[in-house]
């Protein structure tokens, strides 16, 4: 009969009405300010550029090589290379960005930088609670804002970091056992030069590199 | 009459002239409201509260409705660009002319003719309801038939419409 | 005691009139109780959007606003400012008096139809003869508003929601209209307060109110959809339908005017509410007779509340109706339905005392109610459907 639907849709309502007081499992609001729920691992809003060990200036892993800037969909990413040369986390003389600027305004969360950086330098933040009292400077993040730690990224996407180390470790490892080859050559050519000390120094500096890598 | 009274009558007059003067056809049809709005005040200033209301119901509730609906949905609503006047307007003039003449000859008249009144008659709804089903059936009935065969023809005119849109 | 209370405010207003001289008092005393009603139904209307929006909140399993205030009780006041501050927007091309005049006259309109609404023992401004007259005149006028509003605006969305929002309420006025002829009928006067006394009566306690009689309680349920509709609330929400026109014809509308097409909506709602109370629901007859000391306008406010409730419940739980539905449903069912129980009205009327008419009209209205549902809503079987687009 007409209006059957409409009284079966009523019961649901009430339905609802009454059971949102309850059972606590209806009333799914998270109230926000004061409640908080963690974010899932996959989380991602706003880039930011790693640094390894304390000062980030020193350990920024960017080289300025000025890819993820080229491949912004929205071209939010400002950088301006460095004129000069600084050592890196392996100690080898490596360009830096001497500005690195994203509009966060701009900022599309598209993670196409992540993707392309060939050295792992920029990475995805969690962070959401972005708002500023200056709309144009305020969401303009420089270098000094971007730069988070290694430790930071552990901390929001241990899975991720975890992969991420023990990919540029095997680089270092490789890179390490390449030099090692090279040096050793360089020793033998040096022994049959009739000079072994200097071979055995460079095997004693070596470690020291890898340490700086935690 | 009263203060009351020739306030109420310029409102209606001017709502009237509005509505015959104004340029645009919706400010006409809203003019045209004001009047017969003016028109409900007068009869409820006359102590009759049935056709007041009746004509506010019906003539605010329905008619002005009507004429706004079917200025909307008919295509020339823009106004003319050689005036709203017609160019018979002198024609128009006699006729309006002679209509008030007879009507105003007609009130004259029965002002002479009908026993002057001391007192106000006080009619209730159930009065007129009384008159309407009792006296004055004949003719209700009469506009009853009369306004089901405007709405059928109505409903035909539009029927054959949509057959002609297939 | 009893009577104090109960005419508390007929003595707090004889007592306020008392101060002034003997020539004033007329004046001072309608004055009085216009201030009251204009006091009254924008706080009742605050009450209503918070409850509408708590309740709806919870039929949906959210909280619902909670922040200003006490369970968020003071977030009505907070809208009401922020509406008051906020830029009074006329667009460039609109036809300023008429966008002017359109929230003005629906507010006036629906503050004057309450005017003869009895909201209690001795309570009604207005006391006339054509009380339900005069209401159903006031509500036909609000059309005009919503015209004037869609019209002035000189946009297309505001223009379709008028064109929707004015067709509607013609088509379900004239149900409206019919569902409380019968109760006219049955009275025999159109005053409202003569029609509360007659359902202000007990048998075995239990009240004469109308909606207990198989013919009341059709002609109420086609009163609440035609009332439903006549303040453009969901289903009937076509004319604002926010899906597809914005907000329908007060889309132009910012700051104040807007705050006043809202305060006129539900104030209409509220209005429409307090007119179905007197006529179906005993106005402010207690609904048992040892319920008596409770005072009757009480009973009045609580009942336009619960129907209040009513609305919010419906609006929470049914999607909005198409354009073709809409129409279908108020010429092919409700009316036909409405004119039908006008005549079962009219029946029980004549069957005079007795358990007989009982049966007999329940069993035709029922019958009648299945009969119109099936043939007037048949639905036609769903076929392979063909999408006209625009060429």
């Amino acid at each position: 009969m007409l209006g059957e639907g409409i009284l079966k849709g009523l019961a649901e309502t009430a339905k609802n009405f009454v059971g949102s007081f309850v059972s606590a499992e209806r009333l799914t609001t998270v109230q926000y300010p004061e409640q908080r729920i963690a974010p899932i691992e996959a989380t991602r809003d706003f880039p930011f550029l790693v640094y390894d060990g304390a000062d980030w200036e020193a350990g920024m892993r960017c080289v300025a090589c000025q890819i993820c800037e080229k491949e912004c969909p929205p071209k939010c990413i400002y950088i301006v290379k460095s004129i000069d040369k600084k050592p890196d986390a392996l100690g080898k003389p490596q360009f830096y960005p001497a500005r690195f600027d994203i509009d966060i305004s701009v900022c599309m969360s598209c993670q196409i930088c992540v993707e392309v950086c060939p050295f792992e330098a920029i990475k995805m933040d969690t962070e959401f609670e972005l708002s500023r009292t200056d709309r144009f400077g305020g969401l303009l993040f420089d270098r000094e804002e971007l730069a988070k730690s290694n430790e930071h990224y552990h901390k929001i996407h241990p899975t991720e970091a975890a992969q991420v180390d023990a990919r540029l470790a095997g680089e270092k490892a490789k890179s390490d056992a390449k030099a090692k080859g090279a040096a050793l050559a360089a020793a033998a050519k040096a022994a049959a030069a009739a000079k072994p000390a200097v071979s055995t120094e460079n095997a004693a500096a070596k470690p020291e590199g890898a340490e700086i890598k935690p | 009459m009263s203060f009351v009274f020739y306030a109420i009558a310029a409102l209606t007059v001017a709502g009237g002239l509005a509505a015959v003067l104004l340029k645009n056809t919706v400010h006409c049809a809203l003019a045209l409201t004001v009047a017969f709005a003016g028109l409900a005040l007068m009869f409820l200033e006359l102590d009759a509260q049935f056709a007041g209301f009746a004509q506010i119901l019906v003539y605010i509730g329905a008619v002005a409705i009507l004429v706004v609906f079917a200025i909307l949905l008919t295509r020339n609503a823009e106004t003319p660009k050689d005036g709203v006047y017609s160019r018979n307007w002198l024609a128009g003039l006699v006729i309006a002319a002679g209509v008030f003449a007879v009507l105003g000859w007609a009130v004259l008249q029965s002002v002479r003719v009908l026993p002057h009144e001391t007192t106000t008659p006080t009619v209730t709804v159930l009065d007129i309801g009384n008159a309407l089903m009792g006296r004055y059936v004949l003719p209700l009935e009469i506009v009853a038939l009369l306004l089901t065969a405007a709405l059928i023809g109505a409903v035909i005119v539009a029927m054959h419409e949509k057959e002609r849109a297939k | 005691m009893i009577e104090t209370i109960d005419q508390i405010f007929v003595l707090l207003k004889h007592w306020l009139v008392g101060f002034l001289p003997a020539g004033l008092q007329p004046v001072a005393s309608v004055l009085v109780s216009v201030v009251a009603i204009i006091a009254v139904f924008p706080s009742l209307f605050a009450i209503a959007v918070w409850m509408e929006r708590k309740g709806l909140g919870r039929m949906q399993n959210r909280i619902g606003p909670n922040r200003v205030g006490p369970f968020g009780l003071f977030q009505p006041i907070a809208d009401g400012i922020k509406s008051l501050t906020k830029e009074d927007i006329v667009p460039l091309r609109a036809d300023a008096v008429v966008h002017f005049m359109a929230p003005v006259v629906l507010v006036v309109v629906v503050f004057m139809g309450i005017a003869v609404l009895p909201m209690g023992r001795n309570m009604t401004l207005v006391h006339m003869d054509s009380g339900l007259l005069f209401f159903f005149a006031m509500g036909a006028s609000t059309e005009l508003s919503v015209f004037m509003a869609g019209w002035s605006s000189r946009n297309k969305y505001s223009l379709l929601g008028a064109m929707r929002g004015v067709a509607q309420m013609i088509s379900y006025e004239v149900p409206l209209l019919m569902s409380s002829v019968a109760v006219v009928m049955m009275t025999g006067s159109l005053s409202l307060g003569k029609i509360v006394e007659a359902q202000n009566q007990y048998t075995w306690g239990l009240p004469h109110w109308y909606i207990f009689t198989p013919w009341g309680l059709a002609a109420f349920l086609m009163y609440a959809i035609a009332a439903t509709a006549e303040t453009n609330r969901s289903p009937f929400d076509l004319p604002e339908g926010e899906s597809e026109l914005v907000a329908g014809y007060f889309t132009e509308y910012s700051g104040f005017k807007f705050a006043l097409f809202f305060l006129g909506e539900y104030v209409g709602m509220l209005s429409i509410s307090g007119l179905g109370t007197t006529l179906f629901l005993g106005g402010w007859s207690a609904p048992f007779s040892f319920l008596g000391w409770v005072p009757s306008w009480f009973w009045f406010f609580s009942k336009v509340m619960l129907s209040i409730c009513v609305f919010i419940w419906i609006r929470g739980t049914l999607p909005r109706l198409r354009q073709d539905q809409l129409m279908n449903f108020a010429w092919k069912f409700v009316l036909p339905f409405t004119l039908f129980d006008l005549l079962v009205a009219a029946l029980w009327r004549f069957m005079g005392d007795g358990w007989a008419r009982w049966v007999v009209c329940s069993v035709i209205l029922l019958l009648a109610y299945a009969l119109m549902g099936g043939v007037g809503m048949y639905r036609k079987h769903f076929r392979v459907r063909s999408y006209r687009y625009a060429e």
